[in-house]
């Protein structure tokens, strides 16, 4: 028996995901998911728990992040519900929380510290300069003050008690 | 002559920067000028950056644009992430005035303002509709035999509602760019299923991608093809770092690398000692 927790279904809505209320329950979304035909993750599932705002349920374990955000759920919906909107809400909810894989962290984190999600190398920097190209990129990478800027911009994001 | 501000991305430039090279060769070579977009970052990723912060995604988006906007160009990108973001972001900005304001203020606090006048392009896209496949077709040198499975990833053409390029359950623009180079694209099952590196997924639950990626080789090999065309850096690295493992040995070009081939590119210009899977041409 499960309780639904109305507070958090609106917190849900508040956060970008009220058009869930539209879903329902065909399947259509769990039935298209690639994701799912290879793990335990059901968009149909995940779609009525966040209807009643079953918190734990959503942000206990990996289902929640099976999602590869490829679309093909929301574009067969009947219902036109924004299914990848809805996901990144339940996401943003729960890492506001502190719930975030480790690689993950470290993903934000870098784009925190050099405005990229991959690093730069030696052997890269090599294969550059042997294409013709330049060692670095023309991007924030080469540039401390447009790093600089877009750490700004991130910041006054919130995007610091993220990487934290 | 058609001129773009050129964005690159993360996995392009410091992974494939063949890719990046080659895009740059083939562009030159059809009269499309491009004009670096100086100091943009990544864009930021749909998949990890949006799922931990849409407003700090949506911000850093916004500053990627008002650099192109600055120039007064319109951005193209070789990446569907990248397109993914900056496109999604646009759309999101140019429809939702509150929202604008809202990362305008803090745009504001580096001097900056996006007015919403960029448009988003996906390299491919552009080949398609601004150069057409019967001019790509005259600019072929050196016309190609392979036997490609095209892979069309998931941003390029999804959310399609807004996206509008092509059928996102039975497309063919990449068919078409594919096979005006001589090289012929082979059917397959699930052709539109997603690599499995989206969404944080290859990040985070690796071996989940992994079963994607193989479902993906399985159906290639099964319909006959040898080779993986992408349009999608990120696909691309997906493709060529996970088939030694899983068994696979389909050598895996971006777009920009077989029209680079085709119009005859020396083979150093291409960077294909970046890949895993060995390139011979």
């Amino acid at each position: 028996m499960v309780t639904p927790n109305v507070d958090f279904a609106k917190e849900i809505a508040d956060a970008g995901g009220a058009e869930v209320k539209m879903c329902f329950q065909c399947g259509t979304c769990t039935a298209s998911c690639p994701s799912g035909r290879q793990t335990s993750y059901r968009v149909r599932k995940l779609m009525r728990q966040a209807q009643l705002g079953l918190k734990e349920q959503i942000f206990e374990g990996e289902d929640l992040w099976d999602c590869t955000t490829c679309y093909a759920c929301e574009e067969r919906c009947p219902r036109t519900v924004p299914i990848v909107d809805i996901i990144i809400a339940l996401r943003n909810m729960a890492v506001a929380e502190g719930h975030m894989f480790e690689n993950h962290k470290k993903t934000a984190q870098s784009l925190y510290a050099i405005g990229h999600t991959v690093s730069i190398n030696d052997k890269v920097k090599e294969q550059r300069k042997a294409l013709g190209l330049s060692a670095e990129p023309p991007t924030v990478i080469a540039n401390p003050e447009a790093m600089a800027q877009l750490k700004k911009v991130l910041a006054a994001a919130g995007f610091e008690k993220i990487v934290e | 002559m058609a001129k773009y501000a050129f964005f690159l991305g993360c996995i392009a430039p410091l992974r494939y920067p063949g890719i990046e090279k080659s895009t740059r060769v083939v562009c030159e070579h059809l009269g499309i000028e491009l004009v670096d977009l100086t100091d943009a970052s990544c864009c930021p990723a749909p998949g990890v950056i949006r799922a931990f912060s849409r407003k700090a995604w949506l911000a850093a988006a916004a500053r990627n644009l008002a650099l192109a906007e600055k120039m007064e160009l319109d951005i193209v990108t070789i990446c569907n992430g990248c397109f993914g973001s900056l496109f999604d972001a646009a759309h999101e900005l140019n429809h939702n005035p509150e929202l604008l304001a809202e990362v305008n203020a803090i745009l504001a606090e580096i001097g900056m303002e996006y007015k919403g006048t960029t448009k988003v392009r996906h390299f491919a896209e552009v080949l398609y509709n601004e150069v057409g496949i019967e001019k790509l077709k005259e600019s072929i040198t050196k016309p190609l035999d392979y036997k490609v499975a095209t892979f069309y990833g998931c941003h390029f053409l999804k959310p399609s509602k807004y996206k509008a390029i092509d059928d996102p359950e039975d497309a063919h623009v990449l068919d078409d760019l594919v096979e005006a180079t001589g090289a012929q694209s082979m059917p397959r099952r699930q052709k539109m299923m997603c690599c499995g590196a989206g969404g944080g997924v290859r990040s985070a639950l690796g071996d989940v991608a992994m079963k994607l990626t193989k479902q993906n080789l399985e159906n290639m090999v099964e319909g006959g093809a040898e080779y993986i065309v992408d349009i999608c850096p990120f696909c691309h690295l997906q493709f060529d770092t996970g088939e030694g493992e899983l068994g696979f040995s389909l050598p895996v070009l971006h777009l920009s690398q077989l029209y680079g081939i085709a119009m005859g590119m020396d083979a150093k210009e291409l960077g294909l000692e970046a890949h895993k899977v060995p390139v011979k041409l």
